[in-house]
């Protein structure tokens, strides 16, 4: 099977176009669902058969639901690694389903079922993983989205119910709602001011955590982290959201004032910081994908700060994209090695940046 | 800038000293600023379920009940704690005793409060078509004389019914 993104509304990802509430700071707003089918085995534990009659059953489904009818199959397991990988950089389906990661190889029956800021992996770590995703800081949509394709599919399915315990999962870290709401916030003014720590620990004692820019199991790049609700049970999906956004709306105040205290007693360093930052961008000739995030999350803080005019944070976000190892291998449509890759993403960011404020 | 206790490494955080008049602002390397117990570093996000098991395995909290099997998926508690994952939603009948504390460890309750759900009407149609399919292969088991591969899918129609 090949990969044609193109038959989706901008390649699937509509969710860098900065329209969203708050988008200087927030990349992102998420939220997922797991959801199990009655009657059958876990993926994990499912054999390959089993695995194709729920994606069977799911595609059924997935067809006669106004909301998710039009969305387009991949069939994840029948995709080559660069493919799986280029939908993984993207955001659009987990390490797991993508079968990168070496203790979960990609299973018979992995698919995924995307649209317009909506998509359905089947056969991931539950038989349904449901996501919707918006651009900057936008929960009520994300989750009025959830709502309606959990309902359509939960009237077209039976899901896996228990009347003490909730929805069902194969991991009993998201039983119970199994929703898990998140955003990808960039905060390089608390690590600049060094009020990470006490910001995140804080984050934890009431419940939330965060991760890096992949999610799960993934590291801290550029200052972006995602935030979200550490567990999924014992509140109800409204109560979860409610608060998140109560701490998101929190969150974002510390940094705005974090940026203010930054200009006001550190105003030329930071300056100075902030322009060498983009003074490489625009010109190096090589580039680490490590290096390229911190630059980029340098200049990200110095259009939010108004040092840098001229430059849309919609490019900034398409950069964060479309430099990484997968996509400028699909744009030079040849597998690049890791120096090729850093002389090919330095290139890419020159032409975008000089592209957006000229030469 | 160096730290100012051990005047050797690298300064990577400033800690304003108040216990000792006059106040003073102290740059600390890691390692000194470590011995104040100050953290310098992000700490990773906590692992609730790997915490847990980590916990149940100390107390021995699933000693003697390792051996517990789910009849529908045959997988069993030692499964789960290697692999922190069950095998199907029948496994939460099967270990539901050890499931109900682990949910409490890590959520603080095992007592869903969110939406209520129940499954679309021609759920029991379809829920005895995968029953149909079992009785199926059950039959061709025996047929075939596969008598331990009949005795499992007698097993998940019993867990299904």
């Amino acid at each position: 099977m090949t990969l044609d993104l193109s038959l989706l509304p901008d390649g699937g990802v509509n969710w860098l176009d900065a329209s969203g509430d708050h988008s200087g700071i927030v990349l992102s707003t998420r939220v997922r669902l797991a959801r199990n089918l009655e009657g059958f085995a876990f993926p994990g534990r499912a054999r390959d058969g089993e695995r194709l009659r729920i994606l069977a059953r799911v595609r059924e489904a997935v067809e006669s639901s106004p909301h998710l009818r039009r969305n387009l199959l991949v069939r994840v397991d029948e995709l080559g690694s660069d493919d799986r990988l280029l939908l993984h950089e993207r955001h659009l389906i987990s390490k797991e389903l993508a079968g990168l990661d070496q203790q979960h190889p990609v299973r018979s029956g992995a698919a995924v079922f995307l649209g317009d800021g909506i998509g359905v992996m089947v056969n991931e770590e539950d038989h349904l993983r449901l996501q919707t995703l918006r651009s900057g800081f936008n929960l009520a949509d994300a989750f009025a989205d959830m709502q309606r394709i959990d309902e359509e599919l939960g009237e077209r399915i039976p899901f896996a119910f228990h009347e003490e315990f909730g929805f069902l999962t194969s991991c009993p870290t998201n039983t119970g709602t199994g929703l898990r709401a998140s955003a990808l916030i960039h905060l390089p003014g608390l690590v600049l001011t060094k009020e990470i720590n006490k910001t995140l620990a804080g984050l934890q004692q009431i419940g939330f955590t965060y991760r890096g820019l992949y999610g799960e199991g993934s590291e801290v790049v550029g200052n972006f982290f995602q935030i979200s609700n550490q567990t999924t049970l014992g509140r109800s999906e409204e109560e979860i959201v409610d608060k998140l956004l109560q701490v998101l709306s929190t969150v974002i105040a510390r940094e705005e004032e974090a940026r203010r205290v930054l200009l006001r007693d550190a105003g030329y360093i930071i300056e100075d910081k902030l322009w060498r930052a983009y003074g490489t961008l625009r010109y190096a000739r090589s580039l680490t994908f490590d290096e390229a995030m911190n630059f980029l999350s340098g200049v990200r803080l110095a259009v939010g700060l108004k040092l840098i005019t001229g430059l849309s944070v919609y490019t900034l976000n398409k950069l964060l994209i479309f430099s990484q190892a997968a996509h400028l291998s699909h744009a030079e449509g040849r597998p690049l090695s890791e120096s090729e890759a850093n002389l090919a993403r330095a290139r890419y960011v020159r032409q975008a940046l000089a592209a957006e404020v000229g030469t | 800038m160096l730290c100012d206790s051990c005047k050797e490494r690298d300064a990577v955080v400033q800690v304003t000293q108040v216990t000792d008049p006059p106040v003073r602002q102290l740059n600390l390397c890691e390692k000194c600023a470590a011995e104040r117990g100050i953290e310098t570093q992000v700490t990773m996000p906590k692992q609730p379920l790997a915490d847990f098991i980590q916990a149940v395995q100390q107390k021995q909290l699933l000693a003697g009940s390792e051996s517990w099997r789910c009849t529908f998926c045959n997988s069993t508690l030692r499964d789960f704690r290697n692999t922190s994952r069950l095998g199907c939603a029948y496994c939460y009948g099967a270990f539901e005793v050890k499931l109900r504390d682990l949910l409490r460890g890590v959520h603080g309750t095992s007592k869903h409060q969110g939406k209520r759900y129940h499954p679309p009407a021609q759920a029991a149609e379809e829920g005895a078509s995968v029953a149909t399919e079992l009785r199926n292969r059950l039959r061709r088991a025996v047929e075939q004389e596969q008598f331990e591969e009949a005795a499992k899918l007698r097993d998940q129609l019993k867990v299904m019914e």
